[in-house]
């Protein structure tokens, strides 16, 4: 019958259709951060988050284990609080490992950076990683390196004068 | 000045008058539900009539990016990343931008067309006439198939464009890219929210161009002349529907 | 008003299945197609309602299906008013009505079968077998049993309007209106769409309205006649009385002249001046 051959034929073409949306989505699309599947927390407090947004990768020695799933400030410290969601083949984490916001490459996207310590406990679910490093800020490095300049410039000339003048004005 | 306001006027009265007409066919849709038989030979019309071509177009997209990326990205010694390159492009813009106008092209113009014909040969009046709402007859479940179908062609699409037999099969396969390395630079970089982001833009896409198809055939004159403009206005509203709206939807979805 | 059963039966039992009243339709601004229509169709009759093309014959069925609406007026079927309805009572009175459409307008999707059955299947829950019955009834009484597999894009003009007829009368209307249906015919299909309307009006006691220009046919089937012109009755009553008419209109149509009432020039200035000749002289 005709509209059984047509029935056949919508059917093979929907199959087709879903199977691609799950192929892209399961095998195209790094799945370890589907929201509640899978993996589990961490948070790092950091001064400065530089450009990180959520989405971002979890790095652990270059390999991607995870990504930042939120960010928010910690009301009394004034800190950002970055969550992490770790998929779950990661799960032994030393406890005293340090997390650092760096850039891939010279201009690319943020990413945090986990680098494991020596201790036998594990970071649990939920658990704070205590020791961080913030982002590489290149305005905050510029005016360092420019202190450090003027500082390094007033004491080898001997004269403590020089120096406090533009300080105050 | 006065023709200036005429067609202003003439303009704004044609998109109450479509506006209008898309209230009335969101209102006949769940009609199209109950009559699961329509409903498929329409997705039969929109959708398994249009796999060859987007099969076919997904595939040369694919190894046309996959041949420009590996130029671009060798001059960076970055061809590890021709993965992730195309797989992009094709996710975020080319894969429902394409398959959008490819639609429009080929079941945009046939439902506009079909519809048309319908109206020039009083088949819609009929309907009327024998107390059948040809809204939730003939045009809803054409609205609601083309709705159902963009998605599903845009996934099809994107499959074909990365990974079967588009990027994958020139990158790989032709220039020598490593396998492993276009398959990780995609698994660590690319979100299923940008998966889902392309498929929601497919599906304002679907709506819009058979929105604009089954306005077109239902109002057009009802005569030879009527269909064939009928069908060249979806065609051309509906390509720069498609273009305008993924402008404002990037926009929206840009992180 | 009263909800009396015997006052509304009193009400029903009027002669007039159709009372038009004071008509007035026009497209957009500007040209009025119809201004101050009166029109009475009589329960039982072949009501002819004919006229030179372009007086908006084929408007009034869609007055009357209450497809367009008058600017002014009213038109009542069985004692409703059809403009005054909502959308549920209008489909409701439409079911009562069949209307054959000038090229018959089946959906050419499906077969002359289906095409039949759709207005059974959309409107009742009849089971398949009884349905099967009743198209196979239908189609039989328009002489198209055999063809009930074909496509219905396949059929010649004159079938293609047969199956119509057939789909206008598979509900049991009381009333078919028929747009034009000898337009295009050849003698045999056009004798052929005659007898089918006389003996299915008498047969099925319907009621049926025919608009249409042929005079020589019309005037043979129907049992009251209608001529329309410039927006006005020019003449009616029985084919007798409106062949014996002497309103200019209704003579100019009936005997088919070149001139009168309606100029055969279009409305122009006078020749001469057109091509200059005016001025030389």
């Amino acid at each position: 019958m005709q509209s059984r051959a047509l029935e056949i034929l919508v059917g093979f073409f929907v199959c087709l259709g879903v199977a691609a949306i799950f192929v892209l989505t399961f095998r195209v699309a790094s799945t370890d951060n589907i929201g509640g599947g899978g993996g589990y927390t961490l948070t790092a407090d950091f001064s400065n988050i530089g450009s990180l947004s959520p989405g971002a990768s979890v790095k652990l020695a270059g390999v991607r284990i995870g990504s930042v799933t939120g960010i928010s400030i910690d009301p009394k410290t004034f800190q950002a609080v970055v969550a992490m969601r770790i998929s779950d083949q990661h799960r032994d984490i030393p406890d005293d490992s340090a997390a650092k916001i760096l850039t891939a490459g010279l201009l690319g996207e943020q990413y945090v950076g986990l680098e494991p310590g020596g201790s036998l406990d594990a970071l649990k679910d939920g658990g704070r990683i205590q020791f961080t490093q913030s982002a590489f800020v290149l305005e905050n490095v510029i005016g360092q390196f420019l202190t450090g300049m003027v500082q390094k410039g007033s004491q080898s000339s001997g004269s403590p004068g020089a120096a406090p003048a533009p300080a105050t004005p | 000045m006065k023709s200036a306001w005429q067609s202003l006027a003439g303009l704004l009265s044609g998109l109450g008058r479509a506006t209008l007409f898309l209230f009335q066919l969101l209102a006949a849709t769940p009609h199209a539900l109950a009559r699961p038989r329509i409903l498929i030979r329409q997705l039969y019309m929109v959708g398994t009539l249009s796999l060859v071509i987007i099969v076919v177009s997904g595939s040369f997209v694919g190894m046309v990016l996959a041949l420009q990326g590996y130029r671009t990205l060798s001059g960076f010694g970055a061809t590890a990343s021709l993965g992730i390159f195309v797989a992009f492009t094709v996710v975020r813009e080319l894969g429902p931008v394409v398959t959008a106008l490819l639609f429009a092209g080929r079941a945009g113009s046939a439902l506009a067309a079909e519809i048309g014909l319908m109206r020039a040969t009083d088949q819609l009046s009929g309907m009327e006439m024998m107390a059948v709402d040809p809204l939730r007859y003939v045009v809803a479940p054409r609205f609601l198939a083309g709705f159902i179908a963009m998605p599903l062609l845009t996934a099809i699409f994107s499959v074909m464009a990365i990974g079967v037999a588009g990027g994958y099969l020139i990158g790989v396969s032709l220039l020598g890219v490593d396998p492993g390395a276009f398959w990780s630079q995609i698994h660590a970089n690319m979100h299923p929210l940008d998966i889902w982001q392309s498929m929601f833009k497919a599906l304002v896409f679907g709506a819009v161009i058979t929105w604009i198809a089954v306005y077109q055939g239902y109002h057009a004159a009802p005569n030879s002349e009527g269909v064939s403009s009928a069908t060249t206005t979806t065609v051309v509203a509906s390509s720069l529907a498609v273009l305008g709206l993924d402008f404002i939807l990037t926009a929206f979805m840009f992180r | 008003m009263p909800d009396i059963p015997f006052l509304k039966h009193a009400m029903a039992v009027d002669d007039n299945l159709v009372k038009i009243r004071g008509l007035r339709f026009g497209y957009g601004r500007g040209r009025l197609v119809y201004d101050g229509v009166d029109i009475d169709i009589p329960r039982g009759c072949v009501t002819a309602i004919m006229g030179p093309s372009g007086t908006g014959k084929t408007t009034l069925l869609r007055l009357i299906g209450g497809q367009w609406r008058p600017t002014a007026g009213t038109v009542e079927f069985d004692g409703v008013d059809v403009h005054r309805q909502g959308r549920r009572d209008l489909y409701a009175l439409r079911r009562r009505m069949g209307m054959l459409f000038q090229n018959g307008a089946l959906l050419t999707d499906l077969s002359v079968f289906d095409n039949v059955a759709f207005p059974l299947r959309e409107h009742t829950t009849l089971p398949e077998s009884m349905i099967r019955d009743l198209v196979l009834l239908k189609l039989d009484a328009v002489g198209l049993r055999g063809a009930r597999d074909l496509a219905a894009d396949a059929l010649s003009g004159g079938m293609a309007r047969r199956v119509a007829l057939a789909r206008a009368i598979a509900l049991d209307p009381e009333m078919v209106m028929y747009d034009e249906p000898f337009t295009g015919q050849d003698p045999i299909s056009m004798g052929v769409l005659m007898r089918l309307i006389r003996t299915l009006n008498d047969a099925l006691g319907l009621t049926s309205i025919i608009v249409s220009h042929d005079v020589a046919e019309v005037l043979s089937i129907s049992d009251q006649v209608y001529i329309l012109s410039g927006g006005k009755v020019v003449a009616q009553g029985t084919p007798e009385a409106v062949r014996g008419s002497t309103e200019a209109h209704a003579r100019q149509f009936l005997d088919g002249r070149h001139d009168g009432p309606l100029a055969f020039q279009y409305p122009a200035p006078l020749l001469a001046q057109d091509l200059g000749l005016g001025a030389v002289s």
